[in-house]
Order: C-alpha cells, then structure tokens, then sequence
C-alpha cells in the first residue's frame, strides 16, 4: 500500500493511473488487429496511430511547464518525465513498425527512404533527438550532467516536437486539419515558455539577486 | 460466566492501517478513473475514427446481379475481399480518412443520373445511365488497382470500354484530349463543403489512352451495380495509372483540343502530373513508388511498370520521356 500510494505526495493515484491509462492503446490494438478492425491496410493504420501517440505524448510533455505558468498546475511537471518516455517508447514502436513489418528490414530501402525522402528524414531525426532525451531522463543523470545544462539538453524535446509535427504535415495529401491542431498546440506551448522566460527575465533586472526562481 | 476472550494484541488492525483503509480505496478509485480517462481519450484520438460505429458492413453492392462476359484482359491474381473494396475508398467528396465513404455515401443518390458528352464531338449527347446500362454488354474485368500511395488491390469490376462510349459521339479531327467531370453537388457530397481540393474533381486522358481498350467505364463490382462508395453509378477505371486517374462518379465527358486540368496535379503539381502512370522508377516527392502494400498483405511486393500492364500500354509513350511527362 506504501509502495503504491506514498505518503505526503499530492494526487498519489495520479502517476500509476496515467501510466495505466498510456498503456492502455496497445492492447486495443492488438484486440482489434486480431478483431479485424484495423481496416484494410493493418499497417498502415497501426503505423498511423503509433505515430499519432508518440506526437501526443510529446506534445503533452511540452504543455506541462506552460501549464504551471498559465494556470498554476504543478501537479503537471510530475509528470512530465513519464509522458516524455511514453512520447520515445511510442516513437520507438512506430519506427520499429515501419523498419520491422513495412519494410520487412530491408535495410537498403530505408536508408534509400531516409536518405531521399524529407517526410522520413524528419521522423526519423525527432527519434534520433529523443533518444538522449530518455536516456538522460533518470534522477541520476540529471545530478550527473548538473540542472542547467541538463535542463538546456531537454530543450531539444521542442526541436523533435516541431520535426513530428511536420514529418505529419507532409505526410498528409490535402487534408492538413489534425496536423495543424498539433502544430497550434505546441506553438503555443512554445510562446508561453518564451513569455514565461521574458518575464522571468525582466522580474530578475528589477529586483537582481530576488533569490531563486521557485 | 466466561467473558469472551480478547483478542490478541497483534490481531488487532492498527489505528493508522485502519484510518488509512478509505483513504486507499479513494485512490484506488481515482486510480481507476484515470487509467480509464487517459486510455480512453488516447484511444479515441488516435485510432477511433478508423473503428467509430463500429466497421460498416460490407456493402453488397447495388440491385440484382448482373450479367457480364469474361475478360481476356482479367487478371488471375487472388482478388481483395469485397469488404475491404468498398471500405477503405479514397473518395474526398465524402471525407478525407478512407473509412469515411462507406459511412458517408449514402446521401448520393444514384439515380436519376445522366452523363453528358460533348465537346469536339459530331453527336454530342445526354444518357440516361439506365440507358447506357443498356448501350453495350457489360465485361467483367479483374483489373490490379495501385494507389499512389503505394498500397494495391486486385477487383473485379464491371463495365465496358470507355473508347465505345466515346466512338458512339464520334469524335471531331480536333478532339485530342477527354476531360471528365464529377457530380457537384454538396448535399449529395458533403465532403465538397470543405475546400479540400477544388472541386468538382476533374480528370483526363490523352485520346489515345481513353480509346485503349484497357480502359474502362465501370459500373459494377463484384458482379452488382457500383456501390455509392466506389463511385456510382459510373466511374472510370484505368490499370495502368494510379488510382486517383478512376474519376468517380461522372457527370460529364467532353472531348477537347487541349490538355485538360485534373484535381491533383492542380492541388500539387510537383506531386500528381497529368500522365501519373505507375512507375517504380519515378518516386512520389514524398515517398517510394517502388513497391506497394497488396492489401491483405503484411510486406510490401515490388511495383511493376504501368501496373503491370506495360505489353498493352507502353507504345502510347514510345519515345516519351516519363521522368518529365509522370
């Protein structure tokens, strides 16, 4: 019972219970694989929809901080670090998707598609930027690298936020609508943190040595 | 008399365990709720349009069965179910995402239709389409269908030559090009009240290509009228080009002395020429056109020229440069 729910932490069922809940698409998509509704092309629809989950997480690990700012939600950052991992292991699994059963590991034509192919090109280095990402995501690691520059590392989560986000513009024929509400979303996630830094910045020239920002 | 006895002290629930038993089921309960909230929201973002009111029937098709000769031009290849023929449809004039024609079709209305055809033609005309129905025998063709988005499948549709059609208006000395049209009309499809491509959605062909016999008029698959979804109740079908060629639902056939414009090359010209023949050789700007997902297949198959169709066709474009003209 300790173990599960921690004394003194706000909120305690709300970790396991997001975790719980972000597993949650795997084993409904596997039942309706299995179920004969993944539509006609299985794959494509699968690939889709691990795209689709690996940009929604990130994306809501980018919102949480902007959260705290706009509306004094902390309970957010707490859990930024595991949407953050959730936004790489679905990531991960779409890529894995395309390398593994799409391209049944022709290693020739992926590397042809990476090399040729913008759309590709721009998936595959928003992986390649979250992999350090979560490998630098553990308490250790972040006293290893010290704050500052592991925090300046992280920033690199907005650059992979915005290559998802037009590797899923270009993949669209004509209909831009779903990419642009992702688009819109993390535009405006980004110009709170800048608002939120400028005004940080300009509190700080008033008042020099106010102590640390909380 | 005997009291009861006590209980041993270490059987006793400890004030703090005990106090603490609400408090655990309250968080097991928020618990719950959100696993399910966060799953539930996530799985509906990402993959519940795809399933939403559940998979639509397979549409049998429309009215009785029709008759049809064999075709030499058939293929023997192992044909895609009829359900995944009428439920996986790119059809904008009913929504983008490609389940989105089987649930939606059902506002057009097949008949009365009639398809004019005019132009640089001798005796331009309006048909009824129960007339055309009964203009020439109807053949079944079991044509290969590729995407240009590299996915294929194989149908068997019914139909007749388009070059019978266009012969019967006799075409003039001038007439090198046939443009065709789709029905414009929101409220039959709703799709068109969205700016998505401009529409009505036009297509075209070359005259020679339209008088290939390869070409088709289809109005049938699976041996039954065209089902709303695949274009009814006539719509073009030519193998050797990508799908998006298949002009749905036609309303209009003229012959011209220019090239026409078509939907897609209008919509990204660098992305759609006129010709869009299959080629493996000539890539999508954005992905490979050297293999294709057979639909109901796991890996991808490797794309033949002009579909494979390359023995009939490919003497339309002796000479032409196909990286330029794709």
């Amino acid at each position: 019972m300790r173990a599960l729910f921690p004394d003194g932490v706000p909120h305690p069922w709300l970790k396991p219970g997001v975790f719980i809940g972000s597993l949650a698409p795997i084993p409904v998509m596997i039942w309706r694989g299995t179920h004969g509704q993944l539509g006609a092309d299985v794959v494509a629809t699968v690939l889709n929809q691990l795209g689709y989950l690996a940009l929604t997480f990130l994306i809501a690990s980018l919102l949480c901080t902007p959260l705290r700012l706009v509306a004094g939600w902390s309970w957010g950052i707490r859990l930024r670090r595991m949407l953050g991992l959730f936004a790489f292991s679905y990531a991960s699994l779409h890529f894995l998707t395309y390398l593994v059963i799409d391209q049944s590991l022709n290693l020739r034509a992926v590397v042809d598609d990476i090399r040729k192919r913008n759309f590709i090109l721009v998936g595959f280095l928003a992986l390649v930027l979250l992999l350090p990402l979560a490998i630098t995501s553990t308490d250790r690691m972040v006293r290893r690298l010290g704050f500052a520059r592991w925090k300046r590392l992280h920033r690199l989560a907005y650059v992979a936020g915005g290559l998802g986000v037009i590797h899923f513009i270009w993949r669209v024929k004509a209909d831009l609508r779903e990419p642009l509400i992702f688009t819109s979303i993390l535009a405006g996630a980004l110009a709170l943190r800048i608002l939120g830094a400028l005004r940080l910045r300009a509190r700080r020239k008033v008042a020099p040595r106010a102590g640390m920002a909380g | 008399m005997k009291l009861p006895k006590e209980p041993k002290a270490s059987e006793i629930t400890p004030e703090s365990l005990y106090l603490r038993r609400r408090e655990f089921i309250k968080n097991i309960a928020l618990l719950a709720a959100t696993a399910a909230g966060v799953g539930a929201t996530l799985v509906a973002l990402s993959g519940g349009k795809r399933v939403k009111g559940k998979v639509p029937p397979p549409a049998p098709g429309q009215g009785p069965p029709l008759a049809a000769a064999r075709s030499p031009y058939s293929t023997e290849e192992s044909q895609t179910p009829l359900e995944d023929v009428t439920t996986y449809n790119n059809f904008y004039e009913f929504g983008t995402d490609k389940s989105d024609p089987a649930r939606n079709a059902h506002t057009l209305k097949p008949r009365p239709w009639t398809v004019s055809i005019g132009g640089e033609v001798v005796k331009p005309q309006v048909l009824d389409i129960d007339k055309i129905l009964k203009l020439f025998p109807l053949e079944e063709r079991i044509y290969r269908m590729r995407c240009v988005e590299a996915w294929s499948m194989v149908i068997p549709w019914l139909g007749f030559p388009l070059g019978k059609l266009l012969e019967r208006a006799q075409p003039t000395g001038r007439a090198k090009f046939v443009a065709f049209t789709t029905l414009l009309d929101p409220e039959q499809m709703p799709g068109q009240k969205r700016e998505v491509l401009d529409w009505p959605y036009v297509e075209g062909l070359r005259l020679d290509e339209a008088t290939h016999p390869l070409a088709l008029l289809a109005i049938g698959l699976y041996g039954r009228e065209l089902p709303n979804q695949n274009g009814a109740p006539i719509r073009l079908v030519v193998p050797w080009k990508y799908g998006f060629k298949g002009i749905k639902s036609i309303v209009k056939i003229h012959l011209v002395a220019e090239q026409p414009p078509t939907t897609w090359n209008l919509a990204a010209p660098n992305e759609y020429g006129f010709y869009s023949n299959v080629n493996p050789a000539v890539d999508h700007p954005r992905w490979s056109q050297a293999t294709e997902r057979r639909i109901g297949e796991l890996s991808r198959r490797k794309t033949l020229p002009f579909n494979g169709y390359a023995d009939e066709v490919s003497r339309l474009y002796s000479g032409m440069d196909l990286r330029k003209f794709f």
